[in-house]
């Protein structure tokens, strides 16, 4: 008998097409005979109203073949996927430097641009806000302020031996997916739409391009093979491009396809939110946190966007991995004049996360403790006891961080490693070297519990080959790896034998986004339950041929064969022999998550199926001269459950450490006082390179089945790896800390550039 | 008269490509006209090195010729810079189903995860692979890469692939047909055509670009292209009728004298820090973190100098130590400190009609004792344009006495300038702590620096002036421990589990 797929550390299944410039995205698909090409004129204001707009010689300019204004939008002009604030085009008001404003459809992508550039437009300027203090101040919200207390916080506050205030600021990021949005819509003859769109969230491009052209649904379809890299930036925000080739094509009647200039999609699109933090704490001697008052802002931008539930994973993150018994927290969702913040790996949770971290080091530090022992001393209860339920009603039941923190603590020689850099420290005035060891506790599922739905469909041809679809979407994640895997095993044949389709809503309706790490537990368990209904079949089949001396519950499905005692047959011969008995042989699946409530006014209940842990021990140096920092080496042990594919889960907690480091060290946005985003392109907006890649970078799978039934009792890995790149920027402060006086309070902002730790040495604020 | 097409050896053969615009970029070609997809567009600024394919060219003495086989970024090269060259893009490595050992060696590492930006990454391993015989060390992976970004894997498949596959079974280019081929090329007359309305030059003598430029005073010189590529790609700029130095052999010669060094123009920035490397062996951390692989091959020192941008980062090394510019119009030519050639933001002292023609350094004077270092501060190691860069050189007498002190630095004003006052403030004192202080407080009167999306003023000025300290503490010998992350120690192999 053959090991199984489960388990197998197996390529992503398109990595030959990848390395050999093979693998189709959708600028490279073959284009339909006339297709055109479409580029937005963008706003050059942040904030006022539009006088009057002139765009003849837009028009005028040879090759164009169609402009579209707000004024040419049949239906909703909106591409907000909760509340309807986010106008496809600017509707007179102007809101955000960037904002689209007219779409230009041409003959070469190159003439779209350069006649979008003749456009003249008059505004009417107003005075924009553009950070959070002037939100604040002018109470200007997407969504209003939401405040929750647990516990008696005043009285917790009284009786503290110490207490601590706090507060920090931290920049936000861009996906820098390398693929930038593009969407190609391609009209049918029967009044439908295609559009082939590099989004997570096909059926809500669906639903937003009916609507911004007044259709129904079932008159739109949108289709998704691969894209070229997302971490959420194409969850909500691939949808003004769809809509803008939708209208387009609908208007021209030809195909036209959107690719955004890079430039464009940086200053154009949201990232993650920016947020800022006021806190105090109080705490008893030995470091547990005994009350926690902390306010916190997002900076959303104009529009609401997904804001709402990114604060919501916020809240349900300050606690990390430690019980927060004595709580107020409020939250505030700043509306600024500035491109509309969206989901990004983490989906806010970064940003609770961040916080609490930097609560907890100010303890440490205030105490003159390793701050280590102060996370440790504030951990949830191993067992469900009297430190187990989370801010938002939750019981932790699943809590291994402890344990996983002690076995990379041990694995990566902590202990002696702080010691060493003691001394090196004491010798070394210019050079400061800094350690953190820091955990991660992510809850898995949406907050909201109606998207933790999924469904599949499989089909086994009669030469035993199996076709999937289900509603997930591939962004490099290995989601098609991992499905192809799973529906392998259950019919016990290789891998070879399954192929996935691509995503598409006419194959599979209603989908959710592939988000919030939820891909392969909910796809994965949809097309088990899709196995499972034909296998029932197959099975019970057999049972006919044997006349009934077989149970349906003895056959095994395995190495390619169908066999039961008495009974042996080719998986491929079994299934024409059931074709031609009329025996259905494809079969929808669907699952939903079991066990999680939230309530979305009080934000309580049990929002998560389940947590995945990790931790990481990074050590950093700085230089003291010019605020420069390296990072040396980092160990990671990480709860991916009982992996479905380990090479892939190190993959994505490799790729997500990386991009959390990037986040918290090099990537800055930066914008003109005026409000134009000047970050807006590689050249002036650092993702780390190759060289930032530790020396030394040791990455382990923690072995933990998952206590619930997840799919094969893995966990999700998509996002929680990110926040393990809390322990550079923590190991940053470490490092700062060795250069400061001993006791002197350290404020970082991040991200941690070198003016960031150039200011934090010279103790200033921003 | 009809003119000839563009040539060039693309698959297997002698390509032609008749009259296109000439800025069309290598990529546009690729992807639109020929619908070979596999390179990827992901800035179209030369920054993300999706778009990575790699350029063979005939190096060496007639009768010797190499081929030299570079990775560039395909998104910003002019299609015309192509004419007479190789290309070879992410298609060409496989043969048939056998993957070549770079793409075999991704695939087995898990080096892919989007994909996107993976043939990118491929064609700059397959140009380490064709040009270096031994497996690499870990920093020539990074130097290798360093214009090629991934967001997915956080490169530690990717390294480790670049190492693998030197442990597959070697495979080679079959070189001899392309230099066959690339001979044929040499032979054809100076490309010279009209396409779309623009004229585009591409001379191959000193003398025809010296002519052409003294006709034509306003066509815009293209040499590698990594800046003027730009102006093209995001900005739609009208070029106009353009001249290309890229086929003037004399323009890329490298001399190599007795204490003396001239760069042509014309030179890669790869090739002339090679010899500045060579010359003066501080300039090796510059030429690692100067830009990245790809714009090094491309882009050229003489076009990095002559665009005169504030924040160039080979000009303040340069002019610390004491380059000379040398201009050309017509047969004339004319030498100028580099400082001089900087009269205001991107103003030059460039007449109508000349060109530059050269850079030249001489070794230190004999009897004084030069301390040289260049520094360069950015939010990233590599491929990143500096918020500070300084090139700081004293020249330090028998008694200890500085003689002669050129502190020259870019990101702090309109031009790359010599700070004038921290160096009076040297002059003539001992190499000593009470000496560098008075220079870092001097710097204060000579940069007012601005502020935008690299730094702020406060910490352009404030770091300019840690250099300094940091300068001192690495030529007096006055620390004891490392000053520079670059020079901490490796952690050990011991330390590794």
């Amino acid at each position: 008998m053959s090991a199984s797929l489960i388990g197998r550390p197996l390529p992503h299944e398109s990595a030959r097409l990848h390395v050999s410039g093979k693998a189709h995205y959708v600028d490279d698909l073959p284009q339909a005979t006339g297709t055109l090409h479409a580029a937005p004129g963008l706003s050059t204001i942040a904030r006022g109203r539009i006088r009057s707009m002139d765009l003849s010689a837009v028009r005028a300019y040879p090759g164009v073949r169609a402009v579209l204004t707000a004024a040419d939008i049949p239906g909703d002009n909106n591409c907000g996927p909760i509340l309807h604030d986010d106008p496809i085009l600017a509707d007179g008001e102007i809101r955000f430097y960037g904002q689209p404003v007219f779409v230009v459809a041409a003959e070469t992508r190159d003439i779209a641009r350069q006649a979008a550039r003749l456009a003249k437009i008059d505004y009417e300027t107003e005075p924009p806000i553009l950070d959070m203090d002037a939100a604040i101040a002018a109470e200007s919200w997407v969504l209003p302020p939401f405040s929750m207390q647990r516990g008696a916080v005043d009285a917790a506050f009284a009786d503290a031996p110490h207490r601590l205030s706090g507060s920090a600021v931290l920049g936000g990021q861009e996906h820098f997916y390398l693929e930038g949005q593009i969407s190609c819509a391609q009209p049918g003859d029967d009044g439908t739409l295609h559009v082939l769109c590099s989004t997570q969230h096909p059926t809500e491009m669906q639903q937003m391009v009916a609507h911004c052209l007044g259709w129904r649904a079932h008159r739109v379809s949108v289709e998704c093979r691969r894209m070229g890299g997302a971490f959420g930036g194409k969850e909500s925000q691939s949808a003004q491009w769809a809509c803008l080739a939708a209208l387009l094509a609908v208007n021209t009647g030809k195909p036209v396809k959107l690719r955004l200039d890079r430039d464009d999609d940086m200053v154009a699109t949201g990232k993650r939110h920016p947020y800022r933090y006021q806190w105090e704490s109080a705490f008893d001697d030995s470091g547990r946190l005994l009350g926690l008052k902390l306010e916190f802002a997002a900076d959303c931008g104009h529009s609401a966007d997904l804001s709402g539930p990114v604060n919501d994973r916020t809240i349900c993150h300050v606690d990390n991995a430690y019980y927060l018994d004595a709580l107020a927290l409020k939250s505030l969702r700043c509306k600024t004049n500035r491109v509309s913040n969206t989901a990004f790996r983490g989906f806010g949770g970064p940003q609770g996360m961040f916080v609490i971290e930097n609560v907890i080091d100010d303890i440490a530090r205030h105490l003159g403790r390793d701050p280590l022992d102060i996370r440790r001393a504030n951990f949830y209860d191993v067992e469900p006891g009297a430190r187990s339920s989370t801010p938002y009603g939750m019981t932790v039941e699943d809590n291994v961080a402890p344990a996983l923190v002690a076995e990379l603590e041990r694995d990566c020689a902590y202990a002696a490693r702080r010691a060493a850099i003691a001394d090196f420290n004491a010798g070394s005035p210019v050079l400061k070297r800094g350690i953190a060891l820091t955990p991660v506790k992510f809850g898995i599922s949406f907050n909201a519990t109606h998207y933790n739905q999924a469904g599949a469909l499989v089909h086994v041809y009669t030469d035993g080959s199996v076709l999937v679809s289900h509603g997930g979407t591939e962004m490099g994640q290995g989601l098609y790896t991992k499905v192809r895997q799973i529906v392998a095993h259950e019919f016990g044949l290789p891998f070879a034998d399954v192929r996935l389709s691509s995503t598409d809503t006419r194959r599979v309706a209603n989908t959710s986004a592939t988000a919030a790490s939820s891909g392969t537990d909910l796809n994965g368990k949809a097309a088990q339950a899709a196995c499972a209904n034909i296998k029932a079949r197959l099975a019970a089949f057999v049972g006919e041929l044997t006349n009934g001396t077989v149970a349906a519950a003895d056959v095994q499905f395995a190495d390619g064969r169908v066999q039961a005692p008495g009974f042996d047959e080719a998986f491929a011969d079994l299934v024409m022999r059931a074709y031609r008995a009329r025996i259905q042989l494809w079969d929808a699946g669907f699952y939903k998550t079991p066990k999680i409530h939230f309530d979305p006014v009080t934000k309580l209940g049990r929002p998560f199926f389940y947590f995945a842990y990790g931790a990481a021990c990074s050590e950093v140096a700085i230089d003291t001269l010019t605020g420069e920092s390296r990072v040396l080496r980092v160990d990671i042990l990480h709860d991916a459950g009982r992996s479905i594919n380990p090479a892939l889960d190190i993959g994505q907690i490799e790729g997500g450490f990386v991009q959390g480091m990037g986040w918290l060290t090099s990537e800055e946005l930066w914008w003109r006082p005026d409000g134009k985003l000047m970050s807006h392109a590689p050249s002036t907006y650092k993702i780390p390179t190759a060289s930032d890649l530790p020396e030394v970078f040791n990455i382990r799978l923690y072995d933990n089945a998952n206590v619930e039934d997840s799919i094969h009792r893995s966990k999700a890995v998509g996002e929680p790896p990110f926040m393990l790149a809390l322990s550079v920027y923590q190991a940053l402060r470490d490092a700062v800390a060795a250069a400061l006086p001993p006791g002197q309070p350290l404020r970082l902002d991040a991200p941690a550039t070198p003016e960031a730790i150039l200011r934090a040495l010279a103790g200033g604020e921003s | 008269m009809s003119e000839r097409p563009i040539q060039f050896y693309f698959r297997g053969a002698i390509q032609s490509v008749q009259g296109p615009a000439p800025t069309r970029t290598v990529l546009q070609y690729l992807r639109e006209d020929l619908q070979q997809t596999g390179t990827k567009e992901g800035c179209a600024e030369g920054d993300c090195g999706a778009c990575t394919v790699v350029i063979g060219e005939l190096v060496g003495e007639p009768g010797a010729e190499e081929l030299r086989l570079r990775a560039v970024n395909a998104c910003i090269q002019f299609l015309p810079s192509l004419d007479g060259k190789a290309l070879f893009t992410v298609e060409d490595l496989a043969a048939g189903e056998q993957l070549h050992p770079v793409q075999q060696a991704l695939v087995d590492r898990h080096g892919s995860q989007c994909g996107f930006c993976t043939p990118g990454f491929a064609m700059s391993l397959f140009a380490l692979y064709e040009n270096q015989d031994h497996c690499p060390e870990r920093d020539e992976i990074d130097h290798t890469l360093s214009g090629n970004l991934c967001r997915c894997t956080g490169y530690r498949p990717i390294v480790d692939a670049a190492r693998d596959a030197y442990a597959l079974p070697r495979r080679r280019l079959d070189r001899l047909p392309v230099i066959a081929a690339l001979k044929t090329l040499a032979d054809l007359p100076p490309l010279d055509y009209l396409g779309d309305g623009r004229r585009s030059h591409s001379p191959r003598t000193l003398a025809e670009l010296a002519e052409l430029r003294e006709q034509l005073p306003n066509a815009g010189m293209v040499a590698g292209g990594t800046d003027v590529g730009l102006w093209v790609t995001k900005q739609g700029r009208d070029l106009g009728e353009l001249i290309l130095t890229g086929a003037v052999a004399e323009l890329k010669r490298i001399q190599i004298g007795p204490g003396r060094l001239e760069i042509g123009a014309g030179a890669t920035l790869t090739d002339a820090f090679a010899a500045l490397t060579a010359f003066e062996p501080q300039w090796a951390e510059l030429a690692r973190r100067f830009a990245s692989t790809p714009v090094k091959n491309a882009g050229t020192l003489g076009g990095n100098v002559a665009n005169g941008s504030p924040i160039g980062d080979s000009m303040p090394a340069l002019i610390a130590l004491g380059a000379r510019i040398v201009l050309q119009r017509g047969a004339t030519t004319r030498e100028m400190a580099l400082e001089d050639f900087y009269l205001d933001y991107q103003k030059t002292a460039l007449a109508p009609g000349e060109f530059v023609r050269a850079l030249v350094l001489d070794a230190p004077a004999a009897g004084l004792q030069r301390h040289f270092r260049s520094y360069k501060v950015a939010k990233r190691l590599d491929q990143d344009i500096s918020a500070v860069a300084c090139g700081l050189a004293v020249h330090v007498d028998d008694e200890g006495c500085i003689r002669r002190a050129r502190l020259a630095f870019g990101g702090m004003a309109a031009t790359p300038k010599r700070a004038a006052a921290a160096e009076a403030a040297l002059l003539g004192r001992p190499w000593d702590a009470a000496a560098v202080r008075r220079a870092m407080d001097a710097l204060g009167s000579d940069f007012a620096p601005f502020t935008d999306v690299r730094a702020s003023s406060a910490y352009r000025l404030s770091v300019a002036a840690n250099l300094l300290q940091r300068f001192w503490l690495e030529t007096s010998g006055a620390a004891d421990a490392p000053v520079r992350l670059a020079a901490l120690a490796p952690i050990a192999p011991e330390d590794q589990p």
